[in-house]
């Protein structure tokens, strides 16, 4: 008897499910707006919306006073815009990998949740492309960074700068993204309009359906559609982080200055990106009863992807603090020291306990299936993504070739402001999508749920007439 | 009804007669309170407000007054103007170009002796000061306070009109006033008439002075917060007259400093400078150095750059005078202190003696008059009178008087012989010795009256206040530290209503002149002047032939007091190193300005050793990086000041010091509320040292430094060495040292980059720059003459400690020790100018992803203000770390009228947001290109002179053009010493640097 593959098993658990009751478990959590209108989406929506007014007034603060209201000076030019751009990129990285590589992989299980990654990276991306335009000196002018050319503006930008290239690799994944997300519902859509029974969403989803019929012919060019996209975004996943490496790498300060830096930032944001993903999909499974969909086995598996990228990005710290003693350069073996052992060592020694040890206990299946410890060590690496950049941006900067520029760098209040809101903003996106879109993409569900059930594991007929999509049937 | 309303609505007149009425507590506090009064708000509603103080006029009466205002507009027309010295040209004169700058020569006075100085100035607005090459105490050097001077001229916290108790006034109320005290006088109903000034070397004001002491009968007293009462006094003792020396450290191959600081203070301390750098040069095989033995109590930049360096208590130099003394065979029974060692003594004595006639014994400002009166008799013993010193008769115009006059005038106060009192100038309620409780004293005098540029703490507490002319607003003259004159000539009206001195007590003696006349009268009637030696004088800015006349110094007996020791903890008084006595505490360059040595800023502070600072229980091992430091309180006597403290090393165990000029009440917006006053501890015993005194922790402070590593760490950054090292490998490298990318023979050859391809296309001059890191002081000149050039913004006390000085060149001061072995008690002491570089490869250029900074042709780095956004990506890759960010608006306070006028025209000023950084001046190559455009003459090596190489009295900078093969940067760049800044990144900077050569000797021990 041949080996049985793991990831070809289907994942939707529980006995009683019939295709109206996962429509009713997905698409109707839509429709149904009483079943949002409770303290579980109402408090995160509120407080969401309270830190959203702090990140308008540090907004405000900034574009009226200048990025003086921020601790940054002048060893240490980049401070908290430049680590929350690069801590949020990094979330966003999960959505693509699960929809885009996990799909040519084809591998089922990645139905459950991609929607909701997806939406978890637009606007991830949506918070992190602030930053780079915001920290500008002059932010009312941070549009020269586009190649709008000479046509417009006299001159086209200095293509040299990684900073460009962070230009065209945000746009770029943040375009393929909502394409991605956005023709990934139509189906969905389509099918909301269908079972609305009032007239403003009927409207709405009408609209946002783009007139989708179910037809054969458009879901043959739903599908072409839908893996070129997933071949546009695969190499995403790879060439964003990447060029957001650069921004340190291309530079001749010591700690930037490294070939390891693009693989390690990659595996960094995979790594950081499921760790948000499961810290969202945790409550949320629960609070909309959704755990016969996103099972168990879902979580486990995407603690092991974390405990597989946490050793990527551990054996990159291994491998910047080897080459710092080995390479014999004198400045990259005292930034290494005072990374450890400088004014900033404790961040460095919470990075190394947050990325490098705290997710080594996912080793441990009973671990990776309790979900209170699971949110705690996700929690954990958050904070430790966050700390990486920290310990990049800061220990490099504040001590680099001449003593007597030394500085420190410490957050202002309105740092901290301005990075609350953007989570702020975040979760304030990400309740709304809970709340008016399909969160799980229903069509894949019943899909799945047709390929475990059968033509005949079907319980009714009726069921499957009232929930399934015609074609879904039609076509197997 | 109408009527009432009418009334009711009249003018502001109610309201004022409303507000006039209040009494205690109904005083108003704000414009806010005041609107809310209905007459207020009634006249706020008002179309024509005030129209009820209107005269109703019938047409008649209207055509009647529109003929009379015809009639006399014509009339007007008849009227003399003011009489005017300085019109704008309706006209303009031939030579006069728009844009084109003018120089004039003028006189900058620091404590009543005048340095020469060239202001250059824009369609009559003078903005930039520069030392004056015809003149001896500068020989076109300059140093930082003259170059900041200019901040003070447009302070917009000047005063700016007469007053009396604080309420506006006239100058002819207030002459009337002091005509009627003096009538007063003369009837026996007042008491005498007293002057006060500042010591003054001007003959001219001096003689105005005596004629108003003889025709009042008032007596003239004299005083300055940090004077030179020893040095006169010390120079009485030795020779029994009053001389003025004059040191030639040109000639000098040995220097023996007792505590004196003659590159930072005292009367020609700039040309002293620049003598001592011409025995410092060193080319390739010449290796003929001058020696410093440098006793000090105070770290100062003497010290700082001597080749052997012993430190002592302040009190205790006086003993090292007298070993000296007894080493060389002048007297007898003087030893050493133990921390200064005998060793020293005798090496030092036997240097000074090998080398009689060629040798000098410096003493310092600050030290008592038996140190100075033992260091004449030293330099006379010596052979070296005549030689490198030269007694010329006393510059001062009344060099007797100083010696703390303001006792005797605290006294005749007090015994009520003093009815009226003219202060001219100078604060000395504020820095008087605390024991006369001159502030006190003043509310004794019936009668006050104080002229300054500034409203003081003086002014405060006098009936009269009377506004000065600044220096570049009035005639005057001046003499120099070797007696020679020069005139004070105006470059623009009084901005204010301002005075000079000089006019003041001539109209005062009724003999009210313009300060013009008063001058040239003085010059031409009373000594003789031709036309053409007046109108020469007026631009060469010096007069021929008034040096002073040498006179014989004879030895007198030296009968020393006993030495004045100290027991306890000591605390030296010095004056500020960039803010000086307190008269520039509102000058922001100066208040940034770092202190040279510890790169404090905005701050006085307590500097203690490192040694004491243990005994003392202050956190010694505080962490380098935070500026939390111990906030201490001082006391001596029954005074006390609290000061951060700033552990020092270098700094006399046993003894704390503390500058004096901080803690104003009454400077103005900036100088207000910075650091604390130490005056009130200074009394007429101890002016410049006291022992007893205590010292406890009571807090946490920040201070403001700009820079808070002071090793350098192991790094390869200032190259120095001995003469001896030097004769071994004149390169000076450390050991190890790699040669990559740098300007050395294998220039290309390991460069990745450069292979193929040129990255740039050089074409033209090739701008560049070398320090000779052996000639710098650390005196600040550079960096205060490129505040000025460029338009740098001050960004206060707080930004400085979030680290956003805006400083373009600034001066890396790093301890080092002999041998390696680390020394905290008395560490050697380097300094390294550092402004952008230029790198060829410049690591900043690629990373800026709107090219806002580019390579020009001629190898320039160059900002474009316009095109940058303010991603600070070149700053964060620039290994110097020589850019500077407009984090916030920092220039605002340029848009303040008077401030706006100190703006250079040729240089933007950078708003927020954008970066900027050292631009070699680039306004000055521009304009010397288009002369050489002009005129088709190429330019000459020296035509383009940088800001910083301008201001260096030791000429430690040379910037010129690579592509001249004779040039000196040339020159210079082809010496052994030159070396680059951090090879190894091969981004090739064009600024380089020259190996710093000490000359220590080796028999000292330790």
């Amino acid at each position: 008897m041949a080996p049985k593959d793991p990831l070809q098993e289907t994942f939707i658990e529980g006995s009683g499910n019939t295709y109206l009751s996962l429509q009713d478990s997905v698409g109707n959590l839509t429709l149904d707006q009483k079943r949002h209108n409770r303290f579980a989406w109402w408090f995160p929506f509120v407080l969401a919306f309270g830190m959203l007014q702090v990140m308008m007034l540090a907004l405000t603060m900034l574009v009226f006073v200048g990025t003086g209201i921020w601790g940054i000076n002048n060893p240490v030019g980049w401070g908290f815009a430049i680590i929350n751009f690069v801590w949020w990129i990094g979330i966003g990285h999960a959505g693509t990998l699960i929809s885009a590589i996990l799909l040519l992989f084809r591998q089922q299980w990645r139905n459950s949740i991609n929607r909701f990654a997806e939406a978890m990276t637009i606007f991830a991306v949506m918070c992190a492309g602030m930053f780079p335009l915001l920290h500008t000196g002059r932010p009312w002018v941070a549009y020269w960074l586009m190649p709008i050319g000479p046509n417009n503006l006299g001159m086209w930008p200095q293509f040299r700068s990684p900073l460009v290239w962070d230009v065209f690799a945000v746009t770029t994944y943040l375009t393929v993204s909502a394409l991605f997300w956005f023709i990934g519902m139509i189906p969905d859509f389509a099918t909301l309009r269908d079972k609305a029974k009032t007239f403003v969403p009927r409207f709405a989803f009408g609209m946002l359906s783009m007139g989708w019929r179910g037809a054969s012919r458009h879901w043959h060019r739903y599908e072409q559609a839908y893996l070129i996209l997933a071949g546009l975004s695969t190499p995403l996943v790879l060439s964003v982080h990447s060029i957001v490496s650069l921004d340190f790498a291309v530079s001749i300060m010591p700690g930037w200055h490294a070939t390891i830096f693009p693989p390690y930032f990659v595996a960094g944001a995979v790594y950081a990106g499921f760790a948000m993903v499961l810290t969202l999909a945790i409550p949320v499974r629960k609070w909309y009863s959704l755990e016969h969909i996103i099972t168990l086995k879902h979580i486990e598996w995407m603690a092991k992807i974390m405990l597989a990228t946490g050793l990527f990005v551990f054996y990159g710290y291994i491998c910047e603090a080897f080459f710092a003693f080995y390479s014999g350069n004198p400045f990259e073996k005292a930034m290494m020291i005072n990374r450890m052992s400088g004014p900033y060592w404790w961040s460095y020694a919470a990075l190394i306990f947050c990325n490098g040890l705290a997710p080594q206990i996912l080793w441990s299946k009973k671990i990776r299936q309790n979900l209170p410890v699971l949110m705690v060590v996700c929690f954990i690496v958050s904070i430790g993504m966050w700390l990486e950049r920290f310990v990049i941006v800061a220990t490099t900067l504040h001590r680099d070739f001449l003593p007597s520029s030394w500085g420190m760098y410490f957050g202002t209040i309105w740092d901290w402001g301005l990075y609350l809101g953007t989570m702020g903003l975040f979760t304030f996106l990400m309740w709304l999508f809970l709340r008016f879109l399909p969160i799980i993409n229903i069509f894949e569900v019943k899909e799945l749920f047709y390929k475990m059930t059968g033509r005949h594991g079907a319980p009714k007929p009726a069921a499957a007439v009232a929930g399934a999509p015609e074609k879904v049937t039609a076509d197997e | 009804m109408g009527m009432d309303n009418e009334q009711k609505r009249n003018d502001l007149a109610a309201l004022q007669a409303k507000l006039a009425q209040s009494r205690g507590k109904d005083l108003w506090r704000g414009l806010e309170e005041v609107s809310e009064t209905e007459e207020f708000n009634r006249w706020l509603d008002d179309e024509f407000p005030n129209r009820g103080t209107l005269p109703h006029v019938d047409r008649r009466d209207f055509l009647k007054f529109m003929g009379a205002s015809m009639l006399l507009a014509g009339l007007s027309g008849c009227r003399f103007l003011p009489k005017s010295h300085i019109v704008p040209h309706v006209m303009g004169p031939e030579d006069r170009v728009t844009g084109i700058a003018v120089y004039y020569a003028t006189t900058f006075v620091q404590n009543g002796f005048g340095t020469g100085v060239l202001v250059r100035t824009y369609e009559g607005r003078p903005l930039k000061i520069e030392g004056n090459a015809l003149h001896p105490s500068s020989l076109g050097a300059s140093d930082a306070t003259m170059q900041a001077a200019m901040q003070t001229m447009y302070d917009p916290d000047r005063a700016k009109a007469v007053t009396y108790r604080g309420e506006p006034s006239t100058w002819e109320l207030a002459l009337g006033s002091f005509r009627k005290c003096l009538e007063q006088t003369q009837k026996g109903e007042l008491g005498p008439v007293a002057i006060l000034t500042p010591v003054t070397t001007s003959p001219n004001f001096a003689a105005w002075l005596r004629k108003f002491v003889n025709q009042t009968g008032a007596r003239w007293f004299q005083y300055d917060g940090v004077g030179r009462d020893a040095a006169r006094e010390g120079v009485r003792m030795a020779f029994g007259d009053d001389t003025t020396p004059v040191y030639d450290f040109k000639k000098a191959n040995v220097i023996v400093s007792l505590d004196a600081d003659f590159f930072s203070e005292g009367p020609g301390h700039v040309r002293y400078t620049r003598d001592f750098a011409e025995r410092r040069r060193v080319h390739g095989e010449e290796v003929e150095l001058n020696r410093v033995y440098a006793v000090e109590s105070t770290p100062n930049l003497v010290g700082a750059f001597a080749d052997n360096k012993k430190r002592c208590k302040a009190s205790e130099v006086r003993q090292v005078a007298e070993a000296l003394a007894t080493a060389i065979g002048l007297g007898s029974g003087g030893t050493a202190p133990a921390s200064v060692g005998d060793s020293f003594v005798q090496q030092a004595a036997q240097e000074l003696l090998a080398n009689r006639g060629s040798c000098l014994v410096v003493p310092g400002e600050h030290q008592p008059k038996e140190v100075h009166a033992l260091a004449h008799a030293m330099n006379v013993f010596l052979g070296n009178s005549g030689l490198t010193v030269t007694y010329v008769e006393p510059v001062e115009a009344d060099s007797k008087s100083g010696v703390l006059s303001i006792g005797r005038l605290a006294e005749a106060i007090g015994s009520g012989q003093v009815g009226t009192l003219l202060i001219l100038g100078g604060n000395p309620a504020f820095d008087a010795p605390a024991d006369l409780n001159f502030a006190g004293a003043l509310s004794k005098v019936e009668h006050t009256f104080h002229m300054g540029v500034y409203a003081n703490e003086t002014s405060e507490l006098c009936d009269w206040h009377l506004p000065e002319a600044y220096f570049l607003e009035a005639w005057g003259d001046a003499r120099a530290h070797d007696g020679t004159a020069s005139i004070i000539q105006p470059l623009i009206e009084p901005l204010y209503e301002g005075k000079s001195q000089l006019e003041l007590i001539a109209a005062l003696c009724n003999d009210p002149r313009p300060g013009h006349d008063l001058v040239r009268d003085f010059w031409m009637k009373d000594r003789g002047l031709s036309k053409e030696a007046w109108e020469r004088a007026l631009h060469d800015g010096v007069i021929e032939g008034t040096a002073g006349r040498e006179v014989a110094a004879t030895l007198q007996p030296l009968n020393l007091d006993p030495a004045q020791t100290t027991s306890g903890l000591e605390v030296i008084f010095r004056p500020d190193p960039t803010i000086g006595d307190g008269f520039y505490a509102n000058n922001g360059w100066l208040q940034e300005l770092p202190k040279p040595l510890t790169k404090t800023t905005w701050d006085n502070c307590v500097y203690v050793s490192p040694k004491t600072a243990e005994e003392l229980k202050l956190n010694v091992w505080r962490d380098a990086d935070n500026p939390q430091h111990d906030l201490a309180e001082v006391t001596v006597g029954s005074a006390s000041v609290r000061a951060p403290v700033i552990i020092q090393p270098g700094h006399p165990d046993g003894a704390i010091t503390l500058h004096v000029g901080y803690g104003r009440t009454k400077a103005g917006a900036i100088g207000d509320g910075c650091g604390s006053n130490v005056y009130p501890l200074r009394t007429t015993a101890t002016m410049h040292f006291a022992g007893n005194a205590t010292l406890k922790v009571v807090g946490k402070t920040k201070v403001a430094n700009t820079q808070y590593h002071h090793s350098m760490h192991g790094r390869d950054i200032v190259r120095y060495g001995s003469v001896s090292k030097y004769k071994e490998n004149p390169t000076l490298e450390p050991p190890g040292t790699m040669h990559i990318g740098g300007h050395g023979k294998d220039e290309d050859k390991y460069n990745l980059f450069r292979q193929g391809k040129k990255d740039h296309a050089f074409d033209g001059h090739q701008w560049a720059m070398v320090i000779d890191l052996g000639l710098c002081v650390g005196c600040n000149a550079c960096v205060s003459a490129c505040n000025v050039e460029n338009n740098i913004a001050v960004v206060g006390k707080d930004q400085v400690i979030n680290g956003r000085e805006m400083h373009w060149i600034r001066i890396d001061r790093y301890y080092g020790s002999k041998d390696g072995a680390p020394s905290l008690d008395s560490p050697d002491t380097h300094f390294m100018p550092l402004a952008c570089m230029h790198c060829e490869m410049a690591p900043c250029e690629p990373v800026c992803p709107v090219a806002a900074t580019v390579h020009s042709a001629e190898g320039l780095n160059m900002m474009v203000y316009n095109r940058c956004v303010g991603t600070r990506y070149c700053s964060n890759n620039c290994p110097y770390k020589v850019r500077r960010f407009n984090f916030l608006y920092f220039t605002k306070q340029y848009e303040m009228p008077s401030l706006k006028m100190l703006m250079n025209p040729d240089v933007t000023v950078r708003s927020r947001g954008v970066m900027e950084k050292c631009t070699f001046c680039v306004q000055r190559i521009n304009k010397a290109r288009i002369e050489e455009k002009k005129s088709g003459v190429p330019l000459k090596d020296g035509d383009v002179i940088t800001a910083c190489q301008q201001a260096c009295p030791t000429q430690a900078i040379i910037f010129g053009d690579l592509t001249d093969e004779q040039s000196q940067v040339n020159k210079w760049r082809h010496e052994h010493r030159n070396y680059t800044l951090l090879p190894e990144l091969g981004i090739r900077p064009r600024t380089t640097y020259l190996a710093k050569v000490t000359n220590p000797n080796e028999e000292v021990e330790a």
